[in-house]
């Protein structure tokens, strides 16, 4: 990865941040079990088609169980946007600032994912930018980052 | 009106009591006898004995469990025990409520409300823990850095100023009006460091567009007051301070993982309040004194527009410094300089407060104040709100 600001994990922050594990009951594992593939899976109604984030059991609209995925482009807008200076984790001192993005996905009923936006921590952010998916695999799993475009 | 099922004027605040209040990791003793101590003084402040509470309530997960509490202090026989869900301060006023429908449904006479913090004793709040894995809601955020109630604030934050053409010098107005009010309470931790817009200015940057000074504090401490109803708050030491209304609550899938909330940049209170200032029957402009939760300034901006003292795309013009601080502000906010300057006793030091403004003893106090609100947790899910009146 070009905007890798880890020369040891070629990741956007440095090693020691948790890892994403998949809830136990088994709700969410084909978002991650997408990740990993480098496929951006939302959860989608089966029976009225709403995009729903977190994954959850239940279709909050129609009330279904019969819930599916939907893979989306991974073609996204930034929805909102912070620079963190305090590093509130112990990987993070000296790694400080990162930007944090919200990106909200046009072709998935708008549903937001949070990641880093990938490049220099100072760069100028402007809502509703066009950004998109950048897969970025770690040891046993793999994180959703954003890149401008 | 219905007015059989409403908490209105049927209950009051008739004691508070609060300990020192202490930096993060400075209390002296155990949380335990912190929660202790606030009740006691509690209890004295409303002139009854403590054998006569018959009802716990609490929220935000006290570790203080109530049976231990109610045990240790040889309760003869407890009626009601209960807390509210959701962390942070959300449950402040819902804790209230709470204790207030225990009473009218006749379940207890006497409820005692309490917070004990002594985060140097346990985990801190603006602290992520080294974790190797999460999972659940946490495993979109945390491994982004995107962990603590800072950052998800000032996300939602930056989000609100972008679409209300909102500058900081709004969120400089409102830590600077907390930090104005601590300066004439002696209880507060901030006493004697009064906070200038050149040391706003100069402070670092948390998470933008949050400066420290926009940040509430983390401390060490315990607060307690005494619900009861009306009629018995009457005969006991202290003007009553009764409840005009209180609710609680969340709007349409604000609890949505990752940021996912539909209406995003929301303290969560656009269906609360109008419920609240119905069982009131007032409107905004009848509030004399407002305590807004400040975990963040971004937040209590939010929440003041959203119960309607104006409108979003006013915001600019409300926020100024003079228009926040009592006497005469046009809504004096934290009037003990709240959780940013006071004390972080999760808000329970908010609804005190609200109690000294109806009193009349606030170390600044608002002219003829009657009508005195508070807002519980703004931008997590659920929330809370109460009124007091004399
Ligand atoms: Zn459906």
């Amino acid at each position: 990865m070009a905007e890798a600001r880890d020369e040891n994990t070629r990741s956007y922050l440095p090693a020691g941040m948790p890892a994403p594990v998949p809830a136990g009951d088994g709700v969410d594992r084909e978002f991650w079990e997408g990740a990993r593939r480098h496929e951006l899976m939302i959860q989608r109604c089966k029976d009225c088609g709403t995009f729903q984030m977190t994954p959850e059991w239940i279709c909050h609209n129609c009330h279904s169980l019969e819930v599916g995925w939907h893979r989306s482009s991974g073609r996204g807008r930034i929805y909102s946007f912070e620079r963190v200076w305090h590093p509130a984790h112990p990987a993070l001192k000296g790694a400080c600032p990162y930007l944090v993005v919200v990106v909200a996905l046009p072709d998935s009923g708008n549903v937001r994912l949070v990641g880093n936006l990938l490049g220099d921590p100072m760069q100028e952010v402007r809502f509703d930018a066009p950004v998109e998916a950048v897969f970025e695999d770690h040891e046993g799993y793999t994180l959703i980052q954003w890149r401008a475009l | 009106m219905s007015s059989d099922f409403t908490v209105r004027d049927k209950v009051a605040i008739a004691g508070i009591g609060e300990t020192k209040y202490y930096k993060r990791g400075g209390a002296p003793v155990a949380e335990f006898r912190l929660a202790l101590e606030a009740i006691k003084l509690a209890a004295a402040d409303a002139g009854i004995p403590i054998k006569q509470l018959d009802g716990i309530a609490s929220y935000s997960n006290d570790r203080n469990d109530s049976v231990r509490v109610a045990t240790a202090l040889g309760l003869p026989e407890l009626r009601f025990s209960n807390m509210f869900w959701g962390g942070g301060g959300g449950g402040g006023s819902g804790a209230i409520g709470n204790a207030a429908a225990a009473i009218v449904a006749g379940y207890a006479n006497y409820v005692v409300v309490y917070r004990a913090l002594a985060q140097g004793q346990f985990g801190r709040f603006g602290q992520t823990p080294a974790l190797k894995g999460i999972s659940g809601p946490p495993a979109y955020t945390w491994p982004y850095g995107m962990s603590t109630p800072a950052q998800w604030i000032a996300l939602r934050t930056r989000r609100f100023m972008h679409d209300h053409n909102v500058t900081e010098d709004a969120l400089a107005a409102i830590a600077m009006a907390c930090y104005h009010h601590a300066q004439t309470n002696p209880r507060a931790i901030m006493y004697g460091r009064p906070l200038s817009r050149k040391d706003y200015d100069e402070s670092r940057w948390i998470v933008e567009p949050f400066h420290l000074y926009d940040c509430c504090m983390e401390n060490d401490g315990a607060a307690a007051v005494i619900v009861t109803s009306a009629e018995r708050a009457r005969d006991l030491k202290q003007k009553p301070a009764r409840l005009m209304a209180a609710a609680q609550g969340s709007d349409f899938r604000q609890g949505a993982a990752s940021e996912n909330g539909p209406d995003y940049a929301t303290s969560n209170f656009k269906t609360l309040a109008p419920r609240l200032y119905a069982m009131a029957g007032i409107e905004p402009k009848d509030v004399d004194v407002a305590q807004v939760y400040e975990n963040f300034t971004g937040a209590v901006m939010a929440s003041i527009v959203e119960h309607g003292f104006c409108h979003p795309d006013e915001a600019r013009d409300f926020f100024k410094f003079e228009n926040l601080i009592a006497p005469s502000g046009k809504l004096p906010i934290n009037t003990s300089g709240g959780n940013l300057a006071e004390c972080y006793m999760h808000g329970l030091e908010l609804i005190i407060e609200a109690v000294r403004q109806v009193r009349g003893t606030s170390t600044a106090q608002v002219k003829d104040a009657e009508i005195s609100m508070v807002v519980s947790g703004p931008m997590v899910a659920p929330v809370s709100d109460l009124i007091l009146h004399a």
